[in-house]
């Protein structure tokens, strides 16, 4: 396995379950099942203990490993100088039992699914550009932006409307700007934190090869996820591309009064997306555009920033559920989190963060108090 | 599942309770170097009524039951020599109350170190606790059935010293209150002017009782706070040092540290000194009352302050210093642990002769640090040790070293601090045997089936 000669230098001390100033257990998986061995150091340990022989993979082992919601929170607060690898030891173990076929059920069914379908949920590519259906977002043909929208945003209704209120958006602002259709496939992101990086790696081929023979230069994405795989493992592959999110296109526009707001009343708090936040440090562009909103007002979460709580979609879980639902599943805490603000509005940057709150929030009965809208969602209100 | 399994599921409900070898495996251990012995369940509780039933059960049954925290005392404490039922404390983290002007916070048994800091820094800010360099995930309860120690001991004594009531679940399952508590709604006093009962179950690794709430004094925290270090390699005027410094009655805490990495650090004894003030003024009179105290070894060339360099202040200054955790992966091992006893201060230089030796004997990375308790009434002295987990022979010739300063400390006069099972038994066959026999009469009192953390204080068996 890669990173074996590692492993055995945790020390469990435990600070990667915490925040840095230690309000809270801030591992996901840790929080939700409260076992030690959930956590990313009972994850070493037992990583070890398995490459020793000493325990074997079981369904329970094989929950605990794909439970990581790989959000980063232990890379953030581990005090040790591997701490930077510690997710990319959990998903290399992830490998091992890829390869070994020896996975939970949902994490096969996903992967099978991407194989054959191109995506999760076993929709036709024909489908993948019916969301812009309406809109004036064109198909790809050499304009400055590519805007990649991915699987949950091509296909899930709830990500589909946050899909097109960010399409809508960088149109009205003027952005040159098209989508791939059906000629877009799955990012990959999820596939590599589940393990199969073979799979992977023929995805990102498939993507960068679409990208090169379209001329795209530069890339707009929806999803944090796929943002991340863009940013930080094409380049590895040959895909080297302009990168952003789609906040760090929009908050310049809004800026330079590309975007004209009016005064919009709302009480709002922020949850940081994982692949956006700690993955590629991007606090500050999601924040400068809700702030850029006349009349709203910004309430932060207790945990924010580099400290936010993973709403549990991450590392795949979004799709396999593993880490699942009950009262103390991360997306629920994090949603009572919010509450304790008196924001009206949970803003979120991320499709899969909008899908997971926003079950959550019904999961609580909060409907009546707390509304889970994207970034794009609240502008689109507030413009003029 | 078993009978027991289904019984435990019963009481915290079947996500809380694990006989899976997963958790077997993991809870078998402790980061240091004592052998695993696997629990047969392990259980995470979330209520007093919960953990009085799974003990009440363990005593119908004689099923052994430990308590764990985080499970950092690094000496084997809840590793179930026995086997049975750990019980995780973790998910009993509230802070039930805080009282600002009687200075002192109850807390859930699994609270830690790092959630009760937080808390006081957000909600109390005038607040604060003695918070030990463990890692932030130890727990109080923990720290002080150890007789922990922690920032502020050098002024109030060992963390034990500062608690104001317990709860405490018996082996049979009856929950007592210890303190004022057992007869006010106010938990201001562990004893005194009762009979001070906390004795029953402090120092005693969960053999007598489940610690599930504390009360805790908070002390005042000022608004400034530094740290001065004074250099000298002369181990033998150590002593005196700290003796003229607790004379000032002005530093929070102290602690000498020596080591042989960096390079720079090698040879020298380095006395930190932390101390605080609400104004520039109280700091920088508290810094030249402190400088003042040493002048004479000053002006004996028998050392100096250095000036500690900004890039430094953050770690030192960092509560609890994670730097101390960092020591396992000096040798990109992931290991370390160290005896710590509990001495008198005039042992410093034979205790700093001492690690010297035994790390050119085993040829093992080491840190010694000694923490001052009281107004040097006593010290810690831990006799650190870095490992490679992935080096059997490593590890082996660091539990030898470790034996070696067991027998040495036992012979200077010092007593074993969160012993492990064999300087447990150590201790008791040193120990006066009318104190053994009344250690003895207790426990056979108060677990008379023997379940409580066994093998930890087998007064009955010596």
């Amino acid at each position: 396995m890669k990173y074996a000669d590692m492993v055995h230098r945790c020390f469990r001390c435990g600070y990667c379950k915490f925040t840095s100033d230690y309000t809270d257990f801030n591992c996901p998986a840790y929080r939700k099942f409260r076992f030690e061995t959930y956590s990313p150091g009972g994850r070493m340990w037992l990583i070890r203990g398995w490459l020793n022989g000493d325990i074997k993979n079981s369904e329970r082992f094989q929950e605990i490993l794909f439970s990581c919601a790989t959000c980063a929170n232990c890379v953030e607060h581990c005090v040790f100088t591997f701490s930077d690898d510690l997710v990319n030891i959990f998903i290399a173990a992830r490998e091992e039992l890829v390869a070994d076929g020896l996975i939970p059920p949902p994490v096969r069914d996903y992967l099978k699914n991407i194989h054959v379908n191109g995506n999760p949920y076993k929709a036709p590519a024909a489908e993948r550009g019916k969301w812009a259906e309406g809109t004036s977002m064109e198909a790809y043909a050499g304009q400055e932006y590519l805007f990649y929208v991915g699987c949950v945003g091509s296909y899930d209704e709830r990500a589909v409307k946050i899909a097109r209120a960010v399409g809508t958006l960088l149109v009205k602002a003027g952005l040159s700007i098209g989508i791939l259709g059906e000629k877009e496939t799955c990012d990959g992101n999820e596939v590599r934190a589940l393990g199969e990086a073979g799979l992977f790696e023929q995805l990102a081929a498939q993507n960068i090869q679409a990208f090169r023979d379209l001329g795209v230069k530069k890339v707009i994405t929806l999803d944090p996820h796929a943002f991340n795989a863009f940013k930080n493992d094409y380049p590895g592959l040959g895909g080297e591309f302009e990168v952003y999110h789609y906040t760090q296109v929009l908050a310049p526009l809004i800026q330079g009064g590309k975007v004209p707001l009016k005064e919009c009343s709302l009480k709002v708090t922020y949850h940081d997306p994982c692949y956006l936040g700690r993955h590629n440090t991007e606090y500050q562009a999601p924040r400068s555009i809700l702030k850029a909103i006349p009349g709203l007002e910004l309430a932060e979460m207790e945990r924010n920033g580099e400290n936010a709580f993973c709403c549990g979609g991450g590392g795949g879980n979004f799709f396999t559920d593993i880490l699942g639902g009950g009262e103390e599943s991360p997306a629920r805490l994090r949603v009572r989190e919010a509450l304790d603000t008196g924001a009206e509005i949970i803003a979120v940057a991320c499709p899969q963060c909008a899908k997971m709150l926003e079950d959550a929030v019904k999961s609580e009965e909060m409907d009546d108090r707390l509304k889970v809208m994207d970034i794009a969602e609240i502008v689109n209100g507030c413009v003029i | 599942m078993t009978d027991i399994t289904q019984a435990l599921a019963g009481i915290v409900g079947e996500a809380y309770v694990s006989n899976h070898p997963e958790e077997a495996y993991f809870y078998a251990r402790d980061p240091g170097l004592m052998p695993p012995h696997a629990p047969d369940y392990v259980v995470v509780p979330k209520v007093v009524e919960e953990i009085q039933e799974i003990v009440s059960l363990a005593n119908r049954e004689k099923i052994p039951v430990v308590p764990m925290g985080a499970g950092l005392a690094l000496t084997g404490l809840v590793i179930p020599l026995k086997g049975g039922i750990v019980i995780d404390m973790k998910r009993m983290t509230r802070i039930l109350k805080v009282n600002e002007t009687g200075r002192h916070a109850i807390v859930e048994g699994g609270t830690s170190q790092g959630l009760l800091k937080s808390y006081l820094e957000k909600h109390h800010p005038r607040l604060r606790h003695s918070i030990p360099d463990s890692p932030a995930t130890a727990t109080i309860a923990a720290n002080v059935m150890i007789h922990g120690q922690g920032r502020l001991t050098q002024q109030y004594g060992f963390n034990s010293d500062m608690i104001t009531g317990l709860e405490v679940v018996l082996a049979s399952g009856q929950v007592s209150r210890i303190g004022s508590c057992a007869l006010s709604p106010d938990w201001f006093s562990k004893g005194a002017p009762l009979p001070d009962l906390t004795g029953l179950f402090l120092g005693w690794f969960g053999a007598t009782g489940i610690i599930t709430k504390i009360g805790v004094k908070l002390y005042p925290k000022k608004k400034l706070r530094d740290v001065e270090i004074f250099l000298t390699d002369r181990a033998d005027l150590v002593p005196d040092m700290i003796y003229e410094l607790t004379h000032t009655e002005m530093v929070e805490d102290i602690n000498v540290f020596a080591q042989p990495k960096p390079m720079i650090f090698k040879d020298n004894h380095h006395i930190t000194l932390f101390f605080t003030g609400d104004t520039d003024e109280e700091l920088e009179f508290k810094r030249k009352t402190i400088w003042h105290s040493l002048d004479r070894f000053i002006r004996n060339k028998d050392g100096g302050f250095m000036g500690v360099p900004p890039v430094m202040k953050p770690t030192l200054l960092d509560m609890p210093q994670r730097s101390v955790s960092r020591f396992a992966d000096v040798t990109k091992g992931g290991g370390f642990e160290y005896s710590g006893p509990i001495i008198m201060v005039d042992k410093y230089p034979a205790c700093a002769q001492k690690i010297l030796e035994l790390a050119e004997k085993y040829d093992l990375g080491y840190s010694g640090m000694a923490r001052i308790i009281g107004r040097s009434h006593a010290m810690m002295y831990g006799f650190a040790f870095t490992f490679n987990r992935a080096d059997p022979d490593m590890m082996e010739r660091t539990r030898k070293a470790l034996h070696e300063v067991s027998v040495f400390a036992l012979e200077a006069g010092g007593i074993f601090w969160k012993a492990t099972v064999d300087e447990q038994r150590m201790a008791m066959e040193k120990m006066d045997p009318v104190t053994l026999g009344l250690m003895k009469m207790i426990k056979e009192q108060m677990d008379p089936n023997g379940i409580m953390n066994p093998g930890n204080w087998e007064v009955t068996e010596v």
